[in-house]
């Protein structure tokens, strides 16, 4: 079971938030096929947020087809979702580790790191187009 | 849950004196939503809540609640709709057991099963004293005994006011747990903009007795921008789309607006804006030519 975090200054709607928590839980195998999320319900009372942006997250989901809605029982993760092979996350977060260990150790602070990564990830950066 | 609306008024309107406390109020709020009524101290919100729960009577124009008269179908309507005023009147000196007991007397409708477990969720014991409750815990009895009636609507006057912001938190997740699990209608007014946009699929805006703006909050949020360009005449852009707030520097003009379709004019910088700009937005301004396209919002 996982626990939701809702940010609502961050300018991505809520249940959007939803929707890429659970995606990304799924991804990295914090939720397994047949795992259950949290239900509507408690989700709302630990959050205190409107059920239809639950609701509409968990459509989402289903249709995405990453989830999937037993009426009445609840939604569970689908079998055969594309998590990430769990070996290969293991090694890329070792060597993500130890590069930021580095990137610390050359004096770039979490901001720096965060941009530096962004330039990476992102191929239409200047830098990437420059190079 | 059926599809009567929650609320609706027609020209609705609240006299006390010479003063009116709501006028020209027409609107309508649907089956099973949970609206805001947003607005400062004297805008009517009380009034409104009042009028729906049959506490004063209308002196002009129409009102329904569920369906049904808040005045001539008292019998039948207040069993169904749970209210929690604004100063959530508890006598102090009962324990929590007389205070569910005297819930369970003046209530036709009670699940006194509901009441207690509730109670116990909560952490207190039924042998407490009212009185020697924090405000948080105050407020939470008071919507249990609201809850345990088992409303098809919940009507709450600024319940989160006088609460820090753990308690309201825990406050609005107790109110969206038995939404969750009954689907019924939620009313709450309140000027705390930050919890009702997590909570509310409604807004109402009232300012000076009148509604100012009524609709789904989504889309209310989502057809207002604010554009930033140089130093112009808003009356071009007015021309397509209604200036709800407009501030001027001698270089640049910044204008709120409820765009009408798309903005084109390339002179303007667009912003997306949040619930609380546009309430500000709306509340920032009286008489302006706002009140006039408000008005056709309304409608």
């Amino acid at each position: 079971m996982i626990e939701f975090h809702v940010e609502t200054r961050s300018g991505v709607p809520t249940y959007l938030q939803i929707v890429q928590q659970v995606r990304r839980a799924v991804r990295l195998g914090v939720l397994r096929p047949g795992d259950q999320l949290p239900t509507v319900k408690d989700v709302v009372a630990g959050l205190a947020i409107n059920p239809n942006t639950v609701l509409k997250a968990y459509r989402e989901l289903d249709l995405e087809g990453v989830t999937e809605g037993r009426r009445g029982i609840g939604t569970f993760v689908r079998e055969h979702v594309d998590a990430l092979p769990q070996q290969d996350v293991k090694q890329l977060r070792t060597s993500l580790q130890k590069w930021v260990a580095h990137a610390r150790a050359a004096g770039l602070d979490d901001e720096m790191i965060g941009a530096l990564f962004a330039d990476i990830v992102r191929p239409t950066t200047i830098s990437s187009v420059a190079s | 849950m059926s599809d009567v609306p929650v609320l609706r008024t027609e020209d609705l309107g609240k006299r006390y004196g010479s003063t009116w406390a709501l006028r020209d109020c027409s609107l309508e709020i649907p089956a099973g939503s949970i609206t805001a009524l947003l607005g400062p101290n004297g805008a009517g919100k009380t009034t409104l809540l009042q009028l729906a729960v049959g506490l004063s009577r209308a002196t002009t124009g129409q009102l329904e609640v569920l369906g049904l008269s808040p005045w001539a179908d008292q019998e039948t309507l207040l069993p169904r709709v749970g209210f929690v005023a604004q100063e959530r009147p508890l006598h102090r000196s009962f324990t929590i057991a007389e205070t569910l007991k005297l819930g369970r007397v003046l209530n036709t409708t009670w699940d006194d099963d509901l009441a207690v477990s509730r109670i116990e969720s909560l952490g207190l014991r039924l042998s407490q004293t009212v009185g020697k409750l924090s405000g948080g815990q105050q407020a939470q009895v008071a919507l249990t005994l609201a809850l345990a009636k088992r409303p098809d609507l919940l009507l709450l006057d600024e319940p989160v006011a006088s609460l820090d912001p753990l308690a309201r938190r825990e406050f609005l997740g107790t109110v969206m747990e038995a939404v969750a699990e009954t689907g019924m209608g939620v009313i709450l007014s309140s000027h705390i903009v930050a919890d009702l946009e997590r909570v509310c699929d409604h807004l109402v805006i009232l300012s000076h007795a009148r509604p100012l703006l009524v609709g789904p909050l989504d889309e209310l949020v989502a057809c207002h921008r604010l554009l930033i360009g140089p130093r112009t005449d808003p009356a071009t852009v007015a021309r397509v789309h209604a200036v709800i707030h407009e501030s001027h520097t001698d270089r640049q003009s910044s204008l709120m607006v409820r765009a009408n379709g798309h903005v084109y004019d390339t002179c303007w910088e667009q912003h997306e804006v949040g619930l609380e700009d546009v309430v500000l937005a709306y509340l920032g301004q009286r008489h302006g030519p706002a009140e006039r396209v408000l008005e056709e919002a309304v409608r």
